[in-house]
């Protein structure tokens, strides 16, 4: 059994689960400081994602991306790569779908941050910085912490829009979803389970260590009442 | 030197519209919850930001709207004790008062301050402790703590002791003082209760509805609160609207002439009590008339005498009594040519009200008990 698409579908996640952790947490703390109004339009916007068929999501990535359009035939004009149909490829179609379970998550946590600490600490003197990752980050913890596993989880069986960014090259592009596809398609049942158990495997991992970390943050929160 | 503190701040339809100096005194904010006092804290703090004005520390300005100048929280050195500690529950006690600590100084410097100052507070116990294991009170002295270690210009005590349970609140109250005393910095006292505000500090001003009615010595403020809300909030039960007499037994309503109205001795008629009263001889009212603007009166209810005397003597009914632990409240209608609509307080210690109980007795008020209110 060629392990490359499990490979792959691992570092597409990590990577695109990393960018997100900085980008929805950014989104996040910025947009609760912003007008009501404008605040209401961006959480749309950058939610939409969530809700969107992952097929739409690729057909804008691909209008903006494509070697042909606008921002794809710039970028191979001056680097001379293109933008779809690598491995990485998929980093984009991924970091799309899964940022709004970041953003939302981290928004919810960041809500439930009592500002006193924030003011306290300001009034101490404390920096900006220091406030958010050692005394917002820490009290937010664990959703924060959730936020990650399930955006992880998701990119990992993202299927709709990776395969339209990327299609479907063994070796290169492959990823456990759309390799799942390819055998269903080609009637290799007996490798499909395999990867299908994999998959659900890796899922139900997941799943209960976000149930374990909220379940923790559970009793602490009764804890302190 | 001290704090001078002027500024306007809108927030929908309430305006916070203050003027306060401290000098090197102390002083509390005496007010209704939702009448602007911590936001007022806020602003000086720098948490919130007024909309115009000017805020000066020490000969320091923290903020101008004319200049421009908006200095951050960071700053200021103010040192800021919220109403339940605010301290942060992922650090230990020693760490959160390390926080503190505004100079550059090696870690261990930092713990040996730290561990003097808990030392003070008599919680040395708890350094290696989370907040969240902490009694009430021991998170508010940890958070005094961590605020004095911060050697700060001014002390904002945001309703310090609101969130603990009696028996706590009196002891806290001395560690705060004795804190106020020690750095010999003026600070401000924010509270809804008048017996805290009155033991804390010496001067008190009382805000209401976003702007200080008044402001003045504890002693005088309690002596002649001046308005009918500021009477309130010094504890004055007994509170009632008043009409003007002209001299010749005829009587004008407070509040529709609100001219000074010349009369040989100051009477007035209070229709909510269905009494007429001698009201007090002093500067208000020396110049044979009742001052402008006097629109109500205040009677302490301790400050209502058992037995006959000369002048505001009255015989009343007793509707009603109300046992307290170490007192009585008697509530009391004035017999009278008129019946009032509202009973009068009165409070009278246990064997005094238990030796002279009836159904009818008599009593007295003596003028100069009577606070002159307007509105």
């Amino acid at each position: 059994m060629d392990w490359y698409p499990l490979l792959n579908s691992l570092r597409i996640a990590a990577i695109s689960s990393v960018t997100v952790f900085f980008l929805g947490i950014c989104a996040a703390y910025y947009i609760a400081r912003i007008p009501r109004f404008l605040k209401g339009i961006l959480d749309v916007i950058l939610t939409l994602p969530l809700v969107l068929p992952p097929t739409v999501v690729g057909y804008l990535l691909l209008r903006v991306l494509g070697p042909k359009r606008f921002f794809g035939a710039w970028f191979f004009e001056v680097f001379g790569v293109k933008l779809t149909m690598q491995w990485w490829s998929a980093i984009f179609a991924t970091t799309v779908v899964i940022f709004p379970l970041m953003y939302r998550t981290a928004r919810g946590a960041f809500e439930s941050f009592d500002e006193t600490l924030e003011h306290a600490g300001k009034t101490l003197g404390l920096s900006n910085s220091f406030i958010f990752w050692r005394i917002r980050m820490p009290y937010c913890k664990q959703g924060i912490i959730a936020g990650i596993v399930l955006s992880f989880a998701r990119a990992l069986g993202e299927y709709g829009a990776t395969s339209m960014i990327c299609g479907y090259t063994p070796g290169r592009t492959a990823t456990v979803s759309t390799t799942v596809y390819q055998l269903w398609r080609t009637n290799d049942d007996g490798l499909a389970i395999k990867w299908v158990l994999v998959n659900v495997a890796i899922s139900a991992t997941v799943l209960l260590a976000v149930n374990m970390l909220e379940r923790r943050k559970r009793t602490e929160s009764t804890a302190v009442a | 030197m001290g704090l001078i503190a002027d500024f306007e701040k809108t927030i929908g339809k309430f305006k916070l519209d203050i003027h306060l100096a401290t000098g090197d005194d102390s002083l509390s904010l005496l007010g209704a919850s939702g009448c602007g006092k911590s936001m007022t804290l806020k602003c000086i703090a720098g948490i919130e930001r007024p909309d115009k004005g000017r805020i000066e520390l020490n000969g320091v300005t923290l903020f101008d709207s004319e200049k421009g100048i908006d200095l951050p929280p960071q700053e200021r050195r103010v040192g800021y004790l919220f109403q339940e500690g605010a301290l942060f529950p992922n650090m230990t006690i020693l760490d959160n008062v390390i926080c503190g600590i505004r100079e550059k100084l090696p870690r261990r410097e930092k713990e040996k301050t730290a561990r003097e100052m808990l030392a003070k507070m008599h919680i040395s116990d708890t350094e290696r402790r989370r907040p969240d294991s902490l009694s009430g009170g021991q998170q508010q002295r940890a958070a005094l703590a961590r605020i004095l270690v911060g050697k700060p210009e001014i002390l904002l005590l945001d309703e310090p002791f609101s969130a603990l349970d009696a028996h706590l609140r009196f002891e806290l109250e001395r560690v705060v003082s004795e804190a106020i005393r020690d750095i010999g910095k003026p600070a401000i006292f924010v509270s809804h209760n008048r017996d805290e505000a009155y033991r804390i500090t010496d001067r008190i001003a009382i805000m209401n509805n976003g702007s200080i009615e008044i402001e003045g010595d504890r002693h005088s403020i309690f002596a002649d609160p001046q308005t009918v809300y500021a009477a309130r909030m010094t504890g004055c039960k007994n509170l009632a609207s008043v009409d003007y007499g002209q001299g010749d037994g005829s009587f004008v309503s407070g509040s529709e002439d609100k001219r000074t109205v010349p009369l040989s001795a100051a009477r007035v008629r209070v229709p909510a009590w269905g009494m007429e009263l001698e009201v007090p001889n002093t500067s208000k009212t020396r110049s044979a008339g009742m001052p402008e603007g006097i629109t109500a009166i205040g009677i302490r209810m301790h400050d209502i005498r058992l037995g006959p005397a000369e002048r505001n003597q009255f015989v009343c009914k007793v509707e009603e009594e109300i046992e307290n632990p170490f007192s009585y409240t008697v509530m009391l209608r004035p017999a009278g040519p008129t019946e009032g609509t509202e009973c009068l307080g009165m409070e009278l210690d246990k064997p005094t009200w238990e030796s002279a109980r009836a159904e009818t007795i008599t009593i007295h008020i003596p003028p100069e008990n009577v606070l002159l209110l307007r509105e």
